[in-house]
């Protein structure tokens, strides 16, 4: 690998590491059986995609255990709690959509993570496919999952901006990104009578944030738990 | 008169009825006992089914509950390799509840009603899952010796006289025969790691070993269910012959780990060509199973509460599909 790929591939390893993390959090307790089994898978498969991303720049278990919350490159919209099964749901859609338009063009094109993007837009388009149908069914459904659906995909609204920011070494046409990202999610949230939510895309932070090493609070304490055992026994191996 | 005949009839058709019955049970036990499977449609005994469905639920909700004291771990696994196995193995057990669900399905019993029975205590769960897992080996303790009782318990089941059953058995016990090794595999590195990872193996042995024992039921004189379970080859050997066959498997595989048995009285047995073992504490098994081991409440309480906070979600797939005209999600 180059060097001038660790960027990318450290900030593209981290959003699924860390969103595989959230999703790990859900087993057991999710609202029926056929979503453990989707939930776990689709925590296996960005496991499966952080893994090779990580040992692009390094050790993976160093890289994932010994690193401080300032040095993750992850978006801020990945660490986010999982909130009720609504709001997984909208981050799912919102991220796997912009995962699977980025590693899109990146399987087009002929840059060192284009076999990986290759693999990787496969996993993907099933993770958008069970984000849709669920957007679809909650928003669909009853009054309360409407609400409920609405008000997942509005709080996790103000994240969603720093999914465009170019990103070093990413090579892809970032307003093609965001304008197929605005297209894609719009078309489903209106199928599912949901309403586009208004106001900002960021926080007050600048945009870019996470990626910058700006991290929510809840972010501190999941690495807290995830790092504990590992950090605890330092050298050994497992 | 007319209601003399009327009477007649009822008496005639009820000889009838009552022969036909005859003429069924006569098949039914010719083909159990030439080892022919039972299908759904075929006829059988009531109490066969209830029974199948007893345990088939217990076995479904097993898996489900089982998932607990293990996705404890998932966010802390100590490694990114760890990390993967433990959450397939997670999901694994997901899986097999949903095949064991579909397959009590095909003897009429919903998966709904089942949870029902199993969140509102009417039916019971492996009590192995009533212990905590209290540290990173208890991962392994539970792939080795939990994973390891439960395939000694399983194999002959993939030879149970109820199709479906035995179909979904043989699937189950592939994978976890996979989890049974990754669980040993990640006790072998733990015990040949640094001394508190070695005694960190040692003491989750320590403590899953008798619970273990534990999982093949009571001894076989006070086994309620056994002796008809075997009668119609549902069951094949009994809990204490299973258990017998466990040790024998188990101590070798102890000493190649380097780990010890947390049993003074282990020891082999050269006239028998097994191993004796010492007593179990039945007093702890019945006590747990009763509803005061140390995770009875918490473990049901979680269950329950999914369940419970999903409502809303069913609840809205259900709408949807009856708007839209597709299968529930």
């Amino acid at each position: 690998m180059t060097a001038a790929l660790a960027p990318a591939a450290l900030a593209l390893g981290d959003d699924a590491l860390v969103l595989s993390h959230r999703l790990g959090e859900w087993a057991g307790h999710a609202p029926v059986l056929e979503e453990e089994v989707a939930l776990a898978n689709i925590a296996l498969d960005l496991l499966g995609q952080a893994r090779i991303l990580l040992s692009l720049v390094g050790d993976e278990d160093e890289l994932a255990y010994l690193r401080e919350e300032r040095a993750f490159r992850n978006l801020q919209l990945v660490e986010q709690p999982n909130g009720d099964f609504a709001q997984t749901i909208a981050r799912q859609l919102y991220f796997s959509t912009y995962q699977g338009l980025l590693y899109g063009q990146l399987a087009a094109g002929d840059g060192e993570l284009a076999p990986l993007a290759a693999k990787a837009v496969k996993e993907v388009a099933y993770h958008q496919d069970h984000a849709e149908h669920w957007t679809l069914r909650l928003g669909d459904g009853t009054a309360e999952s409407h609400e409920r659906m609405q008000r997942g995909c509005d709080t996790l609204w103000r994240f969603t901006g720093e999914m465009f920011q170019p990103v070093e070494g990413v090579d892809v046409d970032w307003q093609k990104l965001e304008a197929g990202w605005r297209e894609s999610v719009g078309a489903v949230l209106e199928r599912a009578t949901l309403t586009v939510p208004e106001g900002p895309q960021s926080g007050a932070w600048s945009a870019g944030a996470g990626r910058q090493g700006l991290h929510t609070e809840p972010f501190g304490r999941m690495i807290a738990e995830m790092q504990h055992l590992h950090r605890s026994h330092p050298g050994a191996t497992w | 008169m007319a209601t003399a005949a009327a009477h007649r009839t009822t008496a005639e058709a009820q000889a009838g009825e009552a022969e036909r019955t005859a003429a069924y049970e006569a098949a039914f036990d010719a083909a159990v006992a030439a080892d022919e499977r039972i299908e759904p449609r075929d006829w059988m005994p009531d109490a066969y089914r209830a029974s199948l469905v007893r345990q088939m639920a217990q076995h479904a909700h097993s898996e489900i509950i089982g998932m607990q004291p293990e996705a404890n771990w998932i966010t802390r696994a100590p490694s990114l390799r760890r990390k993967a196995i433990l959450m397939a193995k997670v999901q694994d057990e997901a899986g097999h509840g949903l095949y064991l669900y579909s397959a009590a399905e095909t003897l009429g019993t919903g998966r709904e009603e089942l949870l029902d029975k199993l969140h509102s205590g009417r039916q019971k769960y492996s009590s192995i899952f009533n212990y905590p897992t209290l540290t990173w080996a208890d991962v392994g303790a539970i792939g080795w010796l939990v994973d390891g009782a439960a395939i000694t318990n399983q194999v002959p089941l993939c030879r149970c006289s109820y199709g479906p059953y035995a179909r979904a058995m043989v699937r189950i016990c592939k994978e976890e025969s996979f989890h049974q090794r990754q669980g040993y595999e990640l006790l072998l590195h733990l015990s040949k790691g640094t001394p508190e990872q070695h005694a960190m193996a040692q003491d989750a042995v320590d403590r899953w070993w008798w619970p273990s024992l534990m999982m093949f039921g009571p001894p076989d004189d006070e086994s309620a269910h056994s002796a008809q379970s075997m009668a119609w080859k549902i069951k094949r050997h009994s809990n204490d012959e299973l258990r017998q066959r466990f040790v024998d498997i188990a101590v070798p595989q102890a000493e190649a780990l380097g780990l010890t048995l947390p049993d003074p009285d282990l020891r082999w047995n050269e006239e028998r060509g097994q191993y004796d073992f010492g007593a179990i504490d039945w007093d702890e098994f019945w006590n747990v199973l009763k509803g005061n081991g140390p995770c009875n409440e918490q473990r049901i309480s979680q269950r329950r509460t999914a369940h419970e906070e999903g409502a809303w979600v069913r609840e809205a797939a259900s709408a949807y599909a009856a708007k839209h005209g597709k299968a529930a999600a």
